[in-house]
């Protein structure tokens, strides 16, 4: 191939506007043995692109084995959900208790409390019908 | 669909998928799990598979998004990325140390590109797809993906001028 072809196919690559075809004749050019020396960047560019498409997926492509796997983890979450809906239910029916024995709690304070002003009251009253009969 | 007939339907292009998953994730295994997750999909969907008129380019536009989703994951989890080294197989000693520095020079280069870009470069100088195609994957218009292909090729060509003038490797 022409040097001054392979400028011109180059500056189109450059530009994105090549064929596959043109693409190709550059990658045999600059993989070749004889590349210009202006054009040099070129090699291992085209040299990148030949050797990695060589790579490829060694795994062997497992299509049951997932199905499998995908329907334990739907089992698991499913228990994971009923263990977290247990111990919460448990746990509001802990604090439940808790507030209903506190709420008596304040309930029988407030009573009491009002049994002792009455009874002071009553103390008072006493007192002073004591006082005015000594007077 | 069996599952011989299957395997016989994705063999042309299971490799590309794996390629564009390790251009996107960089690591193997990475790439490994994302390819064989595309391919569980597809075969999932495999009543679908002769409605769609190019199955090649739904598994590469597949391959794309579950990587944007695993990268934005990995972003979220601040999750480093892992390096491979690449070894060259039956080439000499020589030539391989030469090949050892090119493929890694133009392949960090690469690996600085946006996404987009790294995608198209990867489907049109690796893959070798038409234009069409790679419009189809990418869900682009075709001037939009030759600009992006030629800011990609600059970029890569422009870093390497740059260090055989310095003389930097």
């Amino acid at each position: 191939m022409e040097l001054a072809n392979i400028e011109k196919l180059v500056i189109k690559y450059k530009n994105g506007t090549t064929s596959i075809e043109e693409e190709s004749i550059l990658r045999n050019y600059f993989t070749g043995e004889s590349v210009a020396a202006h054009l040099q960047e070129y090699v291992p560019m085209f040299t990148y692109f030949t050797f990695i498409k060589k790579e490829s997926f060694n795994k062997k492509v497992q299509l049951k084995i997932e199905k499998a796997r995908n329907k334990n983890r739907k089992f698991l979450s499913v228990a994971a959900s009923l263990v977290l809906l247990l111990t919460s239910v448990f746990f509001i029916k802990k604090e439940n208790d808790r507030y209903q024995a506190k709420k008596q709690f304040a309930q029988v304070t407030k009573g009491l409390k009002l049994l002792s002003i009455q009874l002071k009251k009553g103390e008072i009253a006493i007192a002073n019908l004591y006082s005015n009969k000594n007077n | 669909m069996k599952e011989s007939d299957f395997l016989k339907v994705i063999k042309p292009f299971k490799d590309k998928v794996f390629r564009l998953a390790k251009r996107l994730l960089v690591s193997r295994e990475e790439a490994e799990d994302a390819t064989q997750e595309v391919i569980f999909k597809l075969w999932k969907n495999k009543e679908k598979i002769s409605d769609y008129k190019n199955i090649e380019a739904f598994a590469m536009t597949m391959t794309k998004n579950y990587c944007y989703d695993r990268l934005k994951s990995k972003q979220a989890s601040n999750l480093t990325l892992v390096h491979t080294n690449y070894k060259g197989k039956e080439t000499p000693l020589e030539k391989r140390i030469e090949y050892k520095d090119a493929v890694n020079i133009v392949h960090s280069l690469i690996e600085q590109l946006p996404e987009m870009q790294k995608i198209i470069l990867q489907l049109r100088d690796v893959e070798q797809y038409e234009f069409e195609e790679i419009c189809d994957m990418v869900s682009m218009k075709p001037i939009a993906v030759r600009v992006a292909l030629s800011r990609a090729r600059k970029t890569v060509r422009n870093a390497l001028t740059k260090q055989q003038n310095y003389g930097v490797s």
